[in-house]
């Protein structure tokens, strides 16, 4: 492709302008929307398009929005601040829905740092059968089965969801704290 | 445990689990509390001031033991998993009391009994302030509200469709109802009175029918069932008799001479 033909195909935007369009598909987005869905829709380079994002969410921040743009499970999303949560709750009229078991976060938090575990594995850890709280978390979409563990019996193997990072707040699951660094509170 | 209700609130800060009670009129126990048997052996070795690397292990068994006493006292059905942690703790308990091999003389190979367990607790603490993490987070979350769907051409099932849009569709549907082939089946039918019309001429022609050949000459189920209600209403009305020389045989319908 000849350096003028680019010129020609590419939209010729202001970084402002930019930075508008991706606010609007930001708040459109059902979904956590990311940079590279941003950028093929917009026929901009990937790198203006984060950079535009950034800003975006720079701006909300500095102006103490009621909106936050944030990075969640790969993507960006609009949302209310934190702060805000009881009289948006008041306006909505709805309560906190209802919370995991103890036993269920605790199948979770093993689930999300040994994936893709078996059921026998979580048995170990846990020193208890832990098939209700499985359901549990398949029914609410925080984990998903992995294919069949290549070991005796085939035991199906089980791994967190898209929804588990954006239900926990999660860019990616690198950004779970260590599993080690919970050795140091311990004791 | 695992059978406890999956929702229900639980502050992982305010909280803390713990036995109460014991006096079955004024009972309060809070079991739900306890995620499993490691949670409780957890539980019971902070409640004993004890160190995790050296526990108190007849202790800490007894007090063990003496909470899933209290369980069953309670009609509480005691998961299985909590009944095999005590027999574990039986089994280490036992392995203690043994004297120590006098063969082996230096303290590095000498194995404690409890080091399986104790690395299976300390394995288990870290998971559970995982799910603390989790908790918190999650309680964060709930905070935070994205903005309700919009619609769109997914979320929205209605179609924009012109009047010729329906008039094509009406004329495909058409078009299909005139190249479809109509096949008529006919049903044979045999009334009740023609059945019986029938088996009457054979009894009274031969003198005797095999039932068993009688229905075999039947089409369909409909007729069988025709078939037997007549071969029922001509032993009632008739002076026939039905006759089995042995039992599950062939029936012979005979006419009364």
């Amino acid at each position: 492709m000849s350096e003028e033909l680019q010129d020609i195909q590419k939209p010729s935007r202001t970084p402002a302008e930019l930075v508008a369009l991706v606010e609007a598909l930001v708040f459109v987005a059902d979904e956590p929307i990311t940079a590279k869905l941003l950028a093929e829709v917009l026929e901009e380079e990937r790198e203006s398009v984060q950079a535009a994002i950034e800003e975006l969410a720079r701006e909300y921040e500095s102006r103490e929005s009621g909106l936050q743009i944030r990075e969640i499970a790969g993507g960006w999303q609009i949302s209310t601040r934190t702060e805000f949560h009881e009289e948006v709750r008041k306006f909505l009229k709805t309560r906190p829905s209802a919370k995991l078991s103890l036993a269920s976060l605790e199948t979770l938090a093993v689930i999300a740092y040994k994936q893709p575990v078996t059921v026998p594995e979580i048995l170990e850890i846990r020193g208890v059968q832990s098939a209700t709280s499985i359901k549990t978390l398949l029914d609410k979409r925080l984990i998903v089965a992995k294919g069949r563990k290549e070991a005796v019996g085939r035991p199906m193997q089980y791994g967190t969801s898209k929804d588990f990072l954006i239900q926990f707040g999660l860019k990616d699951l690198s950004e779970l704290p260590s599993i080690e660094d919970f050795e140091d509170l311990v004791s | 445990m695992e059978q406890e209700i999956e929702q229900y609130n639980f502050d992982f800060h305010k909280e803390t689990a713990q036995i109460v009670g014991g006096n079955s009129d004024t009972l309060n126990i809070k079991i739900g509390d306890f995620a499993g048997p490691l949670d409780l052996l957890l539980f019971l070795i902070r409640q004993e001031q004890a160190n995790i690397f050296d526990i108190p292990i007849a202790r800490i068994t007894e007090k063990y033991l003496e909470y899933i006493r209290l369980m069953k006292r309670l009609d509480i059905s005691v998961a299985a998993d909590f009944l095999v942690m005590a027999a574990t703790l039986i089994e280490i308990k036992s392995k203690m009391l043994l004297p120590r091999d006098p063969s082996i003389t230096d303290e590095e190979e000498f194995e404690d009994p409890r080091q399986e367990l104790v690395d299976r607790l300390l394995e288990y603490e870290k998971f559970k302030t995982a799910a603390g993490m989790l908790h918190e987070r999650s309680t964060i979350e709930q905070a935070i509200f994205t903005r309700g769907p919009i619609e769109s051409d997914e979320t929205n099932a209605e179609v924009d469709a012109s009047v010729f849009d329906l008039l094509t569709v009406f004329q495909k549907i058409v078009a299909r109802h005139v190249d479809e082939i109509k096949m008529e089946i006919h049903r044979e039918e045999i009334s009740l009175a023609d059945m019986l019309k029938a088996l009457k001429k054979r009894i009274f022609e031969t003198g005797e029918l095999s039932l068993l050949a009688f229905f075999e000459e039947m089409h369909s189920k409909r007729e069988l069932v025709t078939a037997f209600i007549a071969v029922l209403e001509i032993v009632r009305t008739e002076s026939v008799k039905l006759l089995q020389s042995k039992t599950f045989g062939d029936i012979i319908l005979k006419k009364v001479s």
